[in-house]
């Protein structure tokens, strides 16, 4: 059985065809000029970026062999004795460690009260004012778009050394992200409660707490505790400029190349992070189901 | 119906209607009373062993405001200092570049191991996440203190430590797209007599470039954040130009320095959104 498959005359065809050819060529065209931009801009960044493969593929077994000397001698026999030395400092590192988580807490804590406090100034929907939604959202930009670490810098020099620049730090950067987060949570929420309370004659702080507040709050404690996650790794690098934390021994220990010192504290921070990790994901996991059954 | 509107008339009425509203639920207001009071004391118990100097506090921030104060207005000092702040910030960019993109083609052969529906091999899926975590684990700045002491100092450090950081994430991050990844184009490239390799390279890949091409994208971005830093520990770029006037107390070249850091974020910002958006338009209409 033959099927007869339609063929439109060559007038028709050939134009048809032409455009197709065209819309075929130009997307090559926009592919290749898309790859050579790319390459080139590989290429230059190869040569800012002073990329060395020469030097690279000669001293890239220092590499294995820097993570070769941070392996501490473990024999079966003396096999606790050996773990006993390799944690020599275990009881100092904790307490630096609780420190860290410490000024995580304070710095996330205090962060989020202050963006919780600005985000409802940077919500469209909740402030008339164009003035004030626009100063509230370029605060926080600034605040989230320095890094935590150039403020730790700053701050060490004003407050001095210690926990108190970094809780610092963390609480700046803390409010930006965090603000930002909780303002788009804000814009989203459902606006008919808000327009009930307005209409019972509620004020513009009993809207926020009566009509706004119950549709975000899971949503904001949820973020916080990332938040919490995220601070934690950047606590344990305040240290390397002074500002708490166990980021002081570890780059002390990089500096002076005590190996097995190295090794053992990145261990303990990598244990905690995963730690806490796990613990903030089941209870964000908790909250989001409340919200679902809700 | 003469009897409803009395019933709204007054509060009395209401709550006769609607017991269940009116009554207080001390349980979840026990709990609710709790937390905050447990968050409270353990703030305040991490002020305590901190040890911070409230004393500290208005001295410190008198002499912060003076810092801000000199720093008024921003100014790189000379025409050759603002020639080597651009210079730094393009080895900023280049590391932010290199890094990513780096990170991205090592990653991408892992993610495909620690994707379930490509390797079906529990162990090698196991180890393959796990060591992805290991390598997340660690800071930036921590890799980029260990490739400081393997490659030297300067910019190829740093995209070496972005290279690896960003190893974890994209690692992570690639293997979820590939396995939320749509299953039917790859049994149809099957059933039309494809091996496994042929599923995977014209039935799943199709689906998750354009996903990953936005998510690299989108860390570019971010990494242009990280890369004004690594510098702090000697992984060229910016950051080191920062640190250093920071140390020697030159505000106003410190002020110009975060504004151009703040201008070049937000050009990049604007410059990548524009491209992810081109990016996934395209894959939407190519659906």
């Amino acid at each position: 059985m033959s099927v007869a498959v339609p063929h439109l005359p060559q007038a028709q065809l050939q134009p048809l065809m032409r455009a197709y050819a065209d819309a075929v060529a130009a997307k090559r065209r926009r592919f290749v000029l898309g790859t050579v931009l790319f390459a080139v801009a590989i290429g230059l960044s190869a040569w800012m970026g002073e990329v060395a493969l020469d030097k690279f593929t000669h001293n890239f077994w220092r590499f294995f062999a820097y993570f070769a000397n941070t392996i501490p001698k473990i024999s079966l026999e003396t096999f606790w004795a050996d773990i006993a030395e390799w944690f020599w400092g275990l009881k100092r590192w904790l307490r630096l460690l609780g420190d860290t988580i410490l000024i995580a807490y304070v710095g996330t804590l205090t962060g989020a009260i202050f963006g919780f406090c600005l985000c409802f100034l940077a919500s469209a929907n909740l402030v008339k004012s164009r003035a004030i939604v626009f100063t509230a959202r370029r605060t926080l930009e600034f605040c989230r778009t320095v890094p935590e670490i150039v403020f730790a810098l700053i701050f060490v020099l004003a407050y001095g050394l210690g926990p108190l620049p970094g809780v610092l730090a963390l609480t700046i950067h803390t409010t930006g992200a965090l603000g930002k987060l909780f303002a788009e949570v804000v814009e989203n929420i459902d606006p008919k409660p808000v327009e009930g309370v307005a209409a019972s004659g509620g004020n513009w702080f009993e809207r926020i707490r009566f009509a706004v507040l119950p549709q975000v709050l899971s949503n904001f404690v949820s973020y916080g505790l990332l938040r919490f996650e995220i601070n934690v790794r950047g606590a344990a690098v305040m240290g390397f400029v002074g500002a708490g934390g166990i980021g002081q021994d570890l780059i002390e220990a990089v500096r002076k190349f005590y190996y097995t010192d190295v090794s053992a504290i990145l261990v303990l921070v990598i244990i905690t992070v995963m730690i806490i990790d796990w613990f903030t994901e089941r209870v964000r996991h908790r909250l989001i189901g409340m919200e679902a059954r809700s | 119906m003469s009897e409803g509107p009395n019933l709204f008339a007054s509060r009395a009425g209401i709550e006769a209607r609607f017991p269940g509203q009116f009554r207080t639920d001390w349980q979840s207001r026990g709990l609710a009373i709790g937390a905050v009071l447990a968050m409270a004391a353990l703030f305040v118990a991490g002020l305590v062993q901190l040890e911070i100097p409230f004393s500290r506090l208005i001295p410190g921030t008198a002499q912060l405001g003076d810092f801000i104060w000199t720093m008024l207005p921003p100014d790189p000092g000379s025409w050759e200092k603002t020639l080597i702040y651009l210079k730094a910030m393009g080895e900023t960019l280049s590391i932010s570049l290199l890094g990513t993109f780096g990170g991205a083609l090592l990653a991408f052969p892992m993610a495909l191991l620690a994707a379930r529906n490509v390797v079906a091999n529990r162990i090698v899926h196991f180890l393959a996440r796990r060591w992805l975590d290991t390598v997340r684990g660690v800071d930036t700045l921590i890799w980029a203190l260990i490739w400081v002491s393997v490659v030297g100092l300067g910019p190829f450090a740093g995209i070496l430590a972005l290279m690896c950081s960003d190893f974890g994430s994209f690692g992570k991050l690639f293997s979820e797209a590939i396995e939320t990844a749509d299953k039917r184009p790859v049994e149809g490239v099957l059933s039309t007599g494809g091996d496994h390799v042929h599923g995977v390279r014209f039935g799943l890949l199709p689906q998750v470039v354009p996903v990953l091409a936005s998510q690299v994208l989108y860390y570019f971005e971010s990494n242009t954040r990280s890369a004004t830093i690594i510098g702090i520990v000697g992984a060229g770029g910016i950051g080191a130009q920062l640190s250093e006037q920071i140390r020697v107390l030159e505000w106003q070249k410190v002020a110009f320095i975060i504004l151009l850091i703040l201008v070049t974020v937000a050009l990049i910002d604007w410059l990548s959104s524009r491209l992810r958006f081109a990016i996934i338009g395209k894959a939407a209409a190519s659906h």
